[in-house]
């Protein structure tokens, strides 16, 4: 493996950050909640879609068919039961009562489940590589990985920018007390936004599933990359997320490559150095409310 | 009017609290070693949800990571204790110190960070530590390592020790954090707590009282990683390191009480019984806490401790001010 | 029967009381406006009938429907619309993104993106401008507009002078005034008495929470409303009530 490999790898698993912190980026940036049961939720994507091939004989992507509206139905469910009531309670509780989630799922799926790792069948497309060169060659799963992410995001952006509930969103984002004067109704569109959120979480984590093994603990460790993915590309800025998610999955696969253990070390030190660098630049504004940004903006 | 820091309820409950701790010296010269691993067990959780409150209840800064610091805690006792055949609870004592000294290097940087990101920055140092550790060899790697250091004492001697060392923790800390909250540092915290932005316009070193809380629980977390590994003597990363501690954490001091002096100690006491009726490992176990946690949240946020203080008005521990009529 | 009944109404912010026991009513087609000094609870007795701000007692009836505790938005579709003191739009969207949030979300009527151009025509090249790029007259201009496009039975301004130049001022009000001809139901909060006179059926003037005197324009001497706004009438001092 040479490093413009890894580099190139490093891109591509770039894109499954960015599918997966769509939904944390979604949330934060309307609602700024930042959802630690995200990863968790994914997750719940990838086993659902284990279940529907176990007793459906269905294919990932024929579940996803499934499992997305499901997903929408979860998200809004969810944002109407516990997170609205913990919005209300106060700025810490939607932190505690996500954990708490994030710690129920993670201890259902082990008790459903057991420990053992499992994984979904990409098809064919799973074992096609283009090879450039002798050192170089390029999984055509991972760039489908990146694509879906792309249309993802993209499909996000005009949904913000060319919709009704998009204008809805943007603006109860920005001002959820002068949006309830215009007529709407803030419950709502904190619900969508939820529902869109587990949705693309959903459909990362059975992208995720088909690409890599997964276990009931993968729950945290990919709400940290995700999280990681989102304050590296700059909170509240949706094509920022894409940008995160390349850095950190460029760190990762560069560590992997002076020592496999490294891999995951790399991107968190990567973290780290951004979270200071952005602090000395910008005089302790991370972590303060980042507008919901129309694309193209860097979040300040 | 006059302004008294002492009522007859809380003299009474810091009497009878001090009594208790020093009946509770006592216990090793009388009851078996059962009762004082169990005990033991007891303080350790206590130490903990002192500590989580600390940040939370009275820094609102929410912890996702403080098992970092339960980890530094107790490798860095292996660290000193067995590579470097430092005297155990002398290991024990410094590594708590060093735990603290991280928690100085790493609070200038975690502390940009605001609510959710905060938390999550807490988590990542968690993971950084337990990578490193997993990767050393030394320290026993990915699977483990023991406190052999310990069987220099007999059972009974070496359960007595830690007895002492978790009950002197414990007393330390709370002794500490009372200290702490009824200095003037207490009355920033929650002045920093009702209104950060107020607070830091009049004068109110915000990022220094945080630092002081995130340091302090940086140490007390460390103490407490130190004699969890004194008290089961086998540890390893993915174990020490876990958020599963979090998890414990956040039960005991939701329950008890967020940002009351006294809730965590009743926190630790629920959670203790929980885990002695249910074991402390299973799945069941974990959901349980989870739902709990949730519900107190949401339902009753002020916690056991917190709620019986506002529908009583009632103080137990002389941390705040009351008006009385004499002069 | 009277459009809008507020019914002794109490509204406070924390501890602090705002609005003391305030009643007052406006029948369909009047222009009532409310003077009062800073910090009077004008703002606070608007976003009370707006339903942006919790009432702690008494009611707010509009139609014959008691609305005390119906949420805001709902107030919207029964026919309350509030311009919000600051104008509140929202920057980052464009004007008329803005205008169409709250027609999306209104009521059925003659008021659209086009009529509301029309009204206020300064705003027709700033149609696909950023509502933060925008002056403050045009500002105001566009929360008229973006309040109008929910169709209201019942107008509510806060302050829309407030920061304006004098001619962008004169605009607001030329609009407002022809408003006012085609039937709208207007409450109107304005610290510019003499505007205030000008514009209204009624007058009534709030102190520390309390509506101290009410009447018609040609009623009241500019002495009499002078006094009441800053309590100088005979036995009304300042202060604690």
């Amino acid at each position: 493996m040479s490093w413009v490999n890894a580099v190139i790898h490093g891109i591509l698993l770039g894109g499954v950050y960015a599918l997966l912190a769509t939904g944390l980026s979604l949330m934060f940036g309307v609602m700024r909640i930042i959802n630690l049961a995200h990863g968790s939720l994914a997750l719940i994507g990838a086993y659902s879609a284990y279940e529907l091939k176990v007793h459906a004989g269905m294919s990932p992507y024929v579940a996803l068919v499934v499992i997305i509206p499901g997903a929408l139905v979860v998200g809004y469910v969810l944002q109407r039961t516990l997170l609205e009531r913990s919005l209300r309670a106060g700025p810490l509780v939607p932190l505690l009562t996500t954990f708490g989630l994030l710690i129920i799922i993670g201890n259902l799926l082990l008790k459903i489940f057991s420990p053992d790792v499992h994984s979904l069948d990409p098809g064919a497309i799973g074992s096609k590589s283009w090879r450039i060169s002798s050192e170089l060659s390029i999984p055509a799963f991972d760039v489908l990985i990146l694509g879906v992410a792309i249309v993802v995001l993209g499909g996000l952006q005009l949904l913000l920018t060319r919709t009704r509930i998009g204008r809805e969103l943007r603006a109860t984002a920005a001002d959820p007390d002068t949006a309830e004067l215009v007529g709407i109704d803030s419950r709502t569109v904190y619900a969508r936004a939820t529902a869109i959120a587990v949705a693309t979480a959903a459909l990362a984590g059975v992208f995720f599933g088909m690409r890599s093994t997964f276990d009931p603990a993968s729950g945290p460790t990919q709400l940290i990359y995700a999280f990681e993915a989102v304050v590296i590309g700059g909170l509240g800025s949706l094509w920022g997320t894409l940008f995160g998610g390349i850095v950190l999955g460029v760190a990762q696969t560069v560590g992997a490559q002076v020592d496999p253990s490294y891999f995951a070390l790399f991107g968190h030190l990567v973290f780290l150095v951004v979270l200071v660098a952005r602090a000395l630049l910008e005089a302790g504004t991370l972590g303060l409310p980042a507008r919901l940004r129309i694309p193209g903006r860097a979040a300040t | 009017m006059r302004v008294h820091r002492w009522t007859p309820p809380s003299l009474f409950f810091t009497g009878s609290l001090s009594a208790i701790v020093i009946a509770l010296f006592f216990v090793p010269l009388v009851m078996t070693d059962s009762v004082m691993q169990k005990l033991t067990s007891l303080f350790i959780l206590v130490i903990l949800a002192m500590m989580w409150n600390a940040l939370a209840g009275y820094g609102g800064l929410v912890s996702v990571g403080q098992q970092a610091f339960i980890g530094i805690g107790a490798y860095g006792t292996i660290f000193l204790g067995h590579v470097h055949t430092v005297a155990p609870f002398l290991a024990m004592l410094l590594a708590a110190l060093i735990a603290g000294a991280i928690a100085v290097v790493v609070a200038p940087i975690l502390l940009q960070l605001r609510g959710g990101a905060f938390a999550i920055g807490t988590w990542v140092v968690a993971e950084i530590f337990a990578i490193v550790v997993a990767l050393d060899h030394k320290l026993g790697a990915g699977t483990g390592t023991s406190f052999i250091e310990l069987n220099y004492y007999s059972p009974h001697q070496r359960q007595q020790y830690i007895y002492w060392a978790a009950l002197g923790t414990a007393a330390v800390l709370l002794l500490a954090l009372f200290l702490l909250l009824r200095s003037r540092l207490g009355a920033s915290l929650q002045a920093i707590r009702d209104d950060e932005e107020a607070a830091a316009s009049v004068g109110v070193r915000v990022m220094t009282g945080k630092a002081i809380l995130f340091v302090l629980a940086g140490l007390g977390c460390g103490a407490a990683g130190a004699l969890i590994l004194a008290n089961q003597l086998f540890i390893e990363p993915s174990g020490i390191f876990s958020v599963d501690y979090s998890a414990l954490m956040i039960f005991m001091v939701l329950v008890g009480g967020l940002g009351t002096f006294d809730g965590p100690i009743i926190g630790g006491i629920v959670l203790y019984v929980i885990q002695q009726q249910l074991g402390d490992n299973g799945v069941w176990y974990f959901v349980l806490l989870g739902a709990v946690a949730i519900a107190f949240a949401l339902l009753l946020p002020r916690g056991l401790m917190g709620t019986i203080q506002d529908r009583l008005g009632l103080r137990l521990m002389p941390v705040g001010y009351r008006l009385g009529k004499k002069a | 029967m009277s459009l809008l009944a507020v019914e002794s109404l109490d509204a406070s912010h924390g501890l602090v009381s705002a609005v003391r026991g305030v009643s007052l009513e406006i029948a369909e087609g009047e222009t009532l406006a409310l003077v009062g000094a800073n910090g009077a609870g004008k703002t606070t007795l608007l976003r009370t009938i707006a339903g942006a701000h919790r009432a702690g007692a008494g009611r707010v009836v509009f139609a014959g429907e008691d609305v005390t505790r119906v949420p805001p938005y709902t107030r919207v579709k029964l026919g309350i619309a509030l311009v919000p003191e600051g104008r509140r739009l929202f920057g980052e969207l464009t004007v008329e993104e803005n205008l169409r949030l709250a027609g999306d979300n209104g009521r059925k009527g003659p008021w659209n993106v086009e009529a509301v151009l029309q009204a206020f025509p300064l705003l027709q090249p700033l149609r696909r401008a950023r509502a933060a790029n925008l002056s403050g007259g045009e500002q105001q201009a566009a929360a008229i507009g973006r309040a109008l496009m929910s169709n209201p039975r019942l107008l509510l301004l806060d302050e829309v002078s407030l920061g304006l130049a004098p001619t962008a001022v004169d605009d607001v009000y030329r609009s407002l005034e022809r408003l006012i001809e085609g039937g709208t139901t207007v409450l109107i909060v304005e610290q510019d008495l003499g505007r205030a006179m000008r514009v209204a059926d009624r007058l009534a003037c709030m102190l520390e929470g309390r509506i101290v005197l009410e009447g018609r324009p040609d009623e009241l001497s500019r002495e009499r409303v002078t006094e009441a706004y800053f309590g100088l009438h005979a036995g009304t001092a300042p202060g604690p009530a």
